[in-house]
């Protein structure tokens, strides 16, 4: 006699193969950076507070930093050449006799120089501070700007 | 003023493990908190870089504070040449205790950081006990 057992779980809605999948490829690749002693977002990360996020688009280079609770007088950034450098100082919440449950929260000075990829225009370079997120916007100087060159024909 | 020495340090963002999964396709973190107290009330501080106002969710059931915020979340068309963080929803829960004024619960975002003013209930504000001598 063939006996045909159903597994007893076999319910279609509770597997999402793309996603356990998704989610398989990301552990596998959090383990093998850190037997290789590399931090998950690549070999470049810095270890120097703030992370930042850097990317471009055809005309400008952004950079991105999470600072909950800098404000923006106390947050310096200058550029000179190809070199952003970002500090300032993260204050503590000062309150008379408050005594504490948790302190998860940081504070402190940072200081950290990125050294970017193109050429900018740093006149024309704008930072905002926005819901503790910090951007910066680099337009590229012409020079380093793509350029789309065009195939003659005879 | 005194003015702190410290230098900042990278913290990596915790994830969050073992809630229910969330529809989104974006991670959720755990976000930082300081919680203190003083003789009228209770404070949480909570960090929650690009989350606006609109998008926080303050839940207070019981005696169980659920603190939610989302990101906002944008089309973009960059391309991404080094990445050091990621950024993602933040969910954290906790117990707080019973003695606190529901109807005075005053919560604030600024720079990031939400915070919220939990006041103590009379019953639960601390008295002076008298020592009698004979």
């Amino acid at each position: 006699m063939v006996m045909i057992r159903y597994p007893r779980h076999f319910d279609v809605s509770f597997f999402r193969p793309v996603r356990e999948l998704e989610e398989m490829r990301r552990r596998m690749d959090r383990l093998f950076d850190e037997v290789a002693g590399r931090h998950p977002f690549g070999a470049l990360f810095s270890g120097v507070y703030p992370s930042l996020n850097l990317s471009e688009d055809g005309s400008n280079l952004y950079i991105r930093a999470e600072l909950a609770g800098v404000k923006p007088e106390d947050l310096e950034i200058s550029i000179e050449r190809n070199t952003l450098d970002i500090r300032g100082e993260r204050q503590a919440e000062n309150v008379e006799g408050a005594s504490y449950h948790r302190r998860e929260r940081q504070t402190g000075r940072f200081h950290k120089a990125v050294t970017l990829p193109y050429e900018i225009d740093s006149e024309r370079t704008v930072s905002e501070l926005k819901n503790g997120v910090l951007t910066i916007v680099l337009p590229k100087a012409e020079a380093a700007k793509p350029k789309k060159i065009g195939i003659k024909t005879s | 003023m005194t003015m702190t020495e410290k230098s900042l340090q990278v913290q990596e963002k915790k994830e969050l493990q073992g809630r229910a999964e969330s529809t989104r396709t974006v991670p959720v973190y755990v976000p930082a908190v300081d919680i203190f107290e003083t003789t009228n009330d209770m404070t949480v501080m909570v960090d929650m870089p690009g989350v606006a106002e609109q998008s926080v969710s303050i839940d207070l059931n019981n005696d169980e504070l659920t603190i939610s915020g989302t990101m906002a979340e944008e089309a973009k068309t960059e391309t991404m040449l080094l990445q050091e963080y990621q950024s993602g929803d933040y969910y954290r829960q906790f117990n707080v205790s019973r003695a606190i004024d529901r109807n005075q619960i005053e919560a604030s975002i600024s720079n990031g950081v939400l915070k919220i003013v939990l006041p103590k209930a009379e019953i639960a504000k601390p008295r002076k006990i008298d020592i009698k001598t004979t």
